[in-house]
């Protein structure tokens, strides 16, 4: 257990990510309302919800790039209010919009990303090595990044994102758009990484892929209404697929009884 | 039935990159067709064609017997088309954008307020009447969008990917509103590369790499699976993926869908072989029929085997 500095907490180093009260205000709409959340480490977390309903605000705050209204949440260990440098260091982030150069061959831009991280030549070319080979990106290394199928491109992200041995990996939306072989594989990737010992926090649209998480949240309105596992969830909830789950929580059904 | 669109071999390159190649295509009027691939399969190159925005390399195409290359502005009024990044006016409001696209199409005001009314019931967007567009959520600038694709009644909606990066929730809705606009007798063309909404479509091309894999209905489509599929269930399905594999299966015939595996198996020896190594893991397994998804995947590997050299 480690206390940290001027805040009579202690967190549990089991914790990846632990949220409190976390709230962020954009004038007089709350993108994030009072969110309380546990991640486990080695966990694959996904996190799930309507478009709207504040994901990306939330997955914004736990990197570090924006600051809570209120509440606090803790990353790696890290209070996101006051650390927030720290955190970026410690953690990869990955958006279906990712910034990779188009116009550079794939090791230019893993090369180009661990400097950004502050790594060594000799650190880079390391990390590469092992990365390029676990992703099967091996044999493209001198390709232009223009020219890769997106299921590649997003290996190539996943890479650059992967460059520094985060601990703690933000994967938003990292399947959009690709075939479903390419899907797949992109989740083998995502077990063996959870694996080699880092926690996966991911978000996705594919309801197939929500299941392939150890544990998942629904938002909504800025608000968790659902938390667990996804045997767990429909269990609970009495539904046949997380399609139906989520369908049932998010949709009409739910709306109508409010 | 009457045709609304022929494709005849059409090909379209961007410099030495083949975009389509040699794609053959009929939609029928009043049909729900889907194109329905991943990024990079030429769906968006297919929809610009026909909309008149590109030319072709080769090939023929006819929309209502208009060729869309040779004459756009006539066929301009008969279609609508909803591009991936509809430039909706983040400014103006719900009700502003509509009349802004009104204008743009020459709609009369009496016309103009018919249709609104009855576009703003229809998309359920009545109660955000005066919201600004830049305010929506992503679900809901899409029903804007496609309401501004619709204010001047064509006969023929193109819709490129409406739903992607949409909510499960949001997405139902769209389509709903798309089922409707086909009972009204509009003709519908919509790429999408969620394999599940083929479902929702009348007939869809499968579409990679700038081809159709296979054009039909789905259930005609799944018949093209080559394989028996075996469903299974178990507690730790990676686990039971790697247990088949050391037992001779492919991993490339092995598939999570869920909370299930789907097993590819070759011939009747195989599926006996898997139910019984199942079982003995503690699960259960079926046969049970193929998806337009594991008939994709099974004819993408196909042709992954036939050409290599492609990554």
């Amino acid at each position: 257990m480690s206390r940290h500095p001027g805040l009579n907490y202690v967190i549990d180093p089991d914790l990846a990510v632990l949220s409190q009260s976390l709230t962020r205000r954009f004038g007089k709409f709350t993108a994030v309302d009072d969110l309380n959340l546990e991640v486990k480490r080695r966990e694959i977390f996904g996190f799930l919800g309507a478009n709207g309903a504040g994901k990306t605000t939330a997955i914004r705050m736990f990197c570090g790039l924006l600051k809570p209204s209120s509440g606090e949440a803790w990353v790696d260990g890290l209070p996101i209010s006051t650390d927030a440098e720290a955190i970026k260091r410690r953690i990869g982030y990955m958006s279906q919009r990712f910034s990779l150069y188009d116009d550079l061959l794939i090791e230019e831009n893993t090369n180009f990303f661990g400097g950004i991280y502050g790594l060594s030549k000799r650190e880079i070319e390391a990390s590469k090595a092992e990365t390029f080979s676990r992703l099967g990106l091996d044999h493209l290394k001198r390709t232009l990044t223009r020219e890769l199928p997106l299921g590649y491109k997003q290996r190539l992200a996943l890479a650059c994102a992967m460059l520094h041995h985060p601990r703690l990996l933000f994967l938003d939306e990292p399947t959009g758009g690709v075939d479903p072989v390419a899907r797949r594989e992109f989740w083998d990737i995502i077990y063996e990484t959870a694996e080699a010992g880092a926690t996966i926090f991911v978000t996705t649209h594919y309801m197939d892929e929500a299941e392939y998480c150890s544990r998942i949240s629904i938002m909504k309105e800025g608000k968790i209404i659902a938390l667990g596992a996804p045997a767990e969830l429909k269990r609970l909830h009495n539904a046949n697929s997380m399609e139906e789950l989520f369908l049932d929580l998010v949709g009409e059904k739910a709306r109508g009884s409010r | 039935m009457n045709s609304a669109v022929q494709i005849v071999d059409f090909s379209r390159s961007y410099g030495s990159v083949p975009a389509v190649k040699t794609l053959t295509l009929n939609v029928r009027e009043g049909e729900l067709f889907g194109l329905i691939g991943p990024d990079g399969a030429g769906k968006t190159t297919v929809l610009r064609a026909l909309c008149g925005l590109i030319g072709r390399d080769s090939g023929t195409m006819s929309v209502f017997g208009i060729d869309p290359v040779r004459e756009p502005r006539k066929l301009r009024e008969s279609i609508g088309y909803m591009p991936q990044r509809f430039s909706l006016y983040p400014d103006l409001t719900v009700a502003e954008n509509l009349r802004f696209f009104a204008d743009l199409y020459l709609v009369s005001a009496t016309e103009r307020r018919q249709r609104e009314e009855r576009l703003m019931q229809f998309s359920r967007l009545a109660p955000f009447r005066d919201r600004r567009a830049s305010d929506l959520s992503g679900g809901m600038k899409q029903k804007l969008a496609l309401s501004c694709t619709l204010i001047h009644t064509p006969k023929l909606l193109i819709l490129d990917e409406p739903t992607t990066g949409v909510d499960p929730v949001s997405r139902r809705e769209f389509w709903a509103i798309l089922k409707e606009l086909a009972a009204d007798g509009i003709t519908l063309i919509v790429s999408t590369p969620y394999m599940d909404e083929a479902l929702l479509c009348h007939r869809i091309a499968l579409m990679n790499k700038g081809s159709a894999l296979a054009v039909g209905t789905t259930s005609e489509i799944t018949t093209l699976y080559p394989y028996t599929l075996v469903e299974a269930i178990a507690d730790d399905l990676q686990k039971l993926r790697r247990l088949l594999v050391t037992h001779g299966l492919a991993l490339n015939h092995l598939h999570r869908f869920g909370s299930k595996l789907h097993v590819s198996c070759s011939n009747s020896e195989e599926v006996k072989l898997v139910t019984s190594k199942v079982s003995q893991y503690g699960g259960s397994a079926r046969v049970t029929e193929p998806s337009i998804e594991d008939t994709f995947v099974a004819l993408l590997d196909n042709q992954k085997t036939v050409n290599p050299t492609q990554p």
